[in-house]
């Protein structure tokens, strides 16, 4: 296996990526939609692949010998990925994807509220009443959102959000908290704009009004350095897929106190303590929220893509994902009929470039790059509150990872100015 | 003629650049809105029926529609297409229409095989073209030009976009006919 050691982000490490030497349309791929999900290196199959071959059995659950080796790689995969995001072991949780996670929470408050508390200790902090709000922003991608809106129908609290300035910046000012705030959640890093709100004023104004803070970790954990434990967050999801790692894992990080007192979400086999005919009892965190056997590969895939992420080293990689970022900015602007979306400069910002060409709509625009082998996202991105904020229907999204380099965001200017000219001729 | 010029064909642009009969217009029997809830694209969509039973006429399609080209200009031509025609007629149009954009979804394998060139054409063939047979009954020129939509799977819904809500401002507008109606989804 080749080792990524002393290599470099761009072409150093895209010989792992075995997809980018594919051919799309008769063109060379050139991939710019790692915000949606990322291309994964050979060392993350390969790590999978070992697993599968060597030591697959069901976790947590029987007394053989690849029962137990399989226990030790899913447990050993957890304590990889919390220091890679600067948790503990016991404060990660598996889930199927960050939506997922982000519905474990949101279901907490509701299963909380309606008195379901499972006999764990201190869930009250989890209910919500008439009366009480729940704080998001106007950037939040739909799983950070929706399901908020799902647990104020069931409570009878009220979703308030903070807005968005006309540069795509969070509006600090056009909200207040109040004793009444029980939660704010909010996003890292927009998934469009590439934006990243200022966590830390928004988590001190929560932390004075006593109202839990919950991130929406996606677009940030996969693309710099992240230590939850200093940003001090009470919860935080991302997935597996963004980080080169597997689909189907994602992850829900929980401070220690907060995860002991969530009511749990699925419920079935794993996440529990004692099961009578009548009622049962409910395991520590993190096994109360992992119920079913669970998703030993892709775990032991994106520890792999941690270890793999952290040679090539976190900050090498948000540094070359804003040169990149930059370089994008400073190719797109001059194209007739190109505004870009968000602020014009990398500043709080990550790898994401976004932005709409007059007079062509997104789609047909991505169809132009589709062709000349580029893949962008094109619509609103699963952020549809803020297209409406930013009066536009739709986008067109390049995203990047450790793999791209600048001659991709080269080749995105060219075919961008190739769909301007080709909905322009006629 | 590359495959871009394939899926924009010049009737399909010269449609999404000037939408015919767009604006909503009064009087009406039945508003519809539908929405592209991938992409954001919208159109509302109203239906004026003249008479009842099958013998019942589409006397206007009016809309209001932003999207992507594909989905104006399909929108455009089918107003252009069924404004006039009896009930059987116009669900016979969707039917065509329908037929000739839909596209089989192509297996990993079948994608893998055409690295293999000895089994390319095959498989573009099978992913491919709609049936020539289609374009003969569809019995009109500009929605022939919808015919590289079926190249395309993520296309398919910007093409059904405003054949859809006419359909839905069938159901709506003309429930004797429901049965009919639906029979075509």
């Amino acid at each position: 296996m080749s080792s990524p050691v002393n290599r470099t982000p761009g072409q150093d490490v895209a010989v792992d990526f075995a997809i980018l030497s594919r051919e799309v349309n008769g063109h060379p791929l050139v991939y710019l939609d790692s915000g949606a999900t990322s291309q994964r290196p050979r060392q993350v199959l390969d790590a999978e692949r070992r697993f599968v071959e060597r030591q697959n059995a069901a976790v947590h659950r029987g007394a053989h010998t690849l029962a137990g080796e399989a226990t030790d790689a899913y447990e050993a995969a957890r304590a990889t990925i919390a220091t890679f995001v600067g948790a503990d072991p016991d404060e990660i949780v598996f889930t199927k994807n960050a939506t997922e996670g982000l519905n474990l929470v949101a279901s907490a408050f509701v299963n909380a509220s309606a008195g379901v508390t499972g006999g764990v200790v201190g869930a009250q902090r989890f209910t919500l009443r008439p009366g009480d709000e729940i704080v998001v922003t106007e950037m939040e991608h739909h799983a950070n959102l929706v399901p908020w809106q799902q647990v104020c129908a069931h409570t009878g609290a009220t979703l308030r959000w903070y807005g968005v300035t006309d540069e795509g910046r969070l509006d600090l000012d056009s909200i207040r908290l109040s004793e009444r705030t029980k939660v704010v959640a909010l996003t890292h890093q927009s998934n469009v704009l590439g934006v990243r709100p200022p966590l830390a004023e928004v988590s001190a104004r929560a932390r004075e009004v006593g109202a839990m803070v919950v991130l929406d970790a996606c677009q940030s954990v996969p693309h710099g350095p992240v230590d939850l434990h200093d940003l001090g967050v009470d919860l935080a999801a991302f997935s597996g897929h963004k980080m080169l790692g597997p689909t189907g894992i994602g992850i829900l990080f929980g401070r220690r106190e907060v995860l002991a007192a969530m009511p749990p979400f699925l419920t079935g086999g794993s996440m529990i303590e004692t099961v009578r005919m009548d009622a049962s009892t409910f395991a520590a965190p993190p096994q109360r929220f992992e119920a079913g056997v669970p998703m030993a590969s892709q775990a032991v895939g994106l520890a792999a893509a941690c270890d793999y992420l952290t040679t090539i080293g976190m900050a090498a990689i948000e540094e070359h994902e804003r040169h990149l970022t930059q370089t994008a900015l400073d190719a797109l602007s001059p194209i007739p009929g190109v505004r870009l979306l968000g602020p014009i400069s990398t500043d709080d910002r990550g790898g994401i470039v976004a932005f709409v060409l007059d007079g062509v709509h997104a789609h047909d625009v991505g169809q132009v790059l589709d062709s000349a082998g580029i893949a962008v996202r094109v619509g609103h991105h699963c952020a549809w509150p803020l297209h409406r904020r930013l009066g536009i229907p739709a986008s067109i999204r390049a995203s990047f990872h450790v793999y791209n380099d600048v001659d991709d965001v080269l080749a995105l200017a060219d075919a961008v100015d190739s769909a301007r000219r080709y909905f322009a001729a006629a | 003629m590359s495959d871009l010029d394939d899926l924009y064909r010049e009737v399909i642009l010269d449609h999404s650049r000037r939408p015919r009969g767009a604006g909503l217009r009064d009087p009406f029997s039945a508003e519809v809105y539908q929405v592209n809830p991938t992409c954001g694209d919208e159109v509302t969509l109203r239906v004026r029926l003249d008479g009842t039973g099958p013998r019942t006429v589409l006397a206007d399609v009016s809309y209001e529609s932003q999207g992507c080209a594909i989905s104006m200009a399909s929108t455009s031509v089918m107003a252009q297409w069924v404004t006039g025609a009896e009930l059987p007629e116009v669900l016979e149009a969707y039917r065509a229409f329908q037929r000739l954009v839909a596209r089989r979804p192509v297996s990993a394998q079948a994608v893998s095989a055409q690295a293999d060139a000895a089994q390319a054409d095959a498989a573009e063939a099978d992913a491919g073209a709609a049936d020539p047979r289609d374009l003969v009954e569809l019995g009109d020129d500009d929605a022939a030009a919808f015919a590289g939509v079926a190249k395309y799977p993520a296309r398919v819904r910007c093409a059904m976009l405003g054949w859809t809500a006419l359909q839905q401002a069938l159901l709506r507008g003309q429930p004797d006919q429901s049965g009919a109606v639906a029979a075509t989804a």
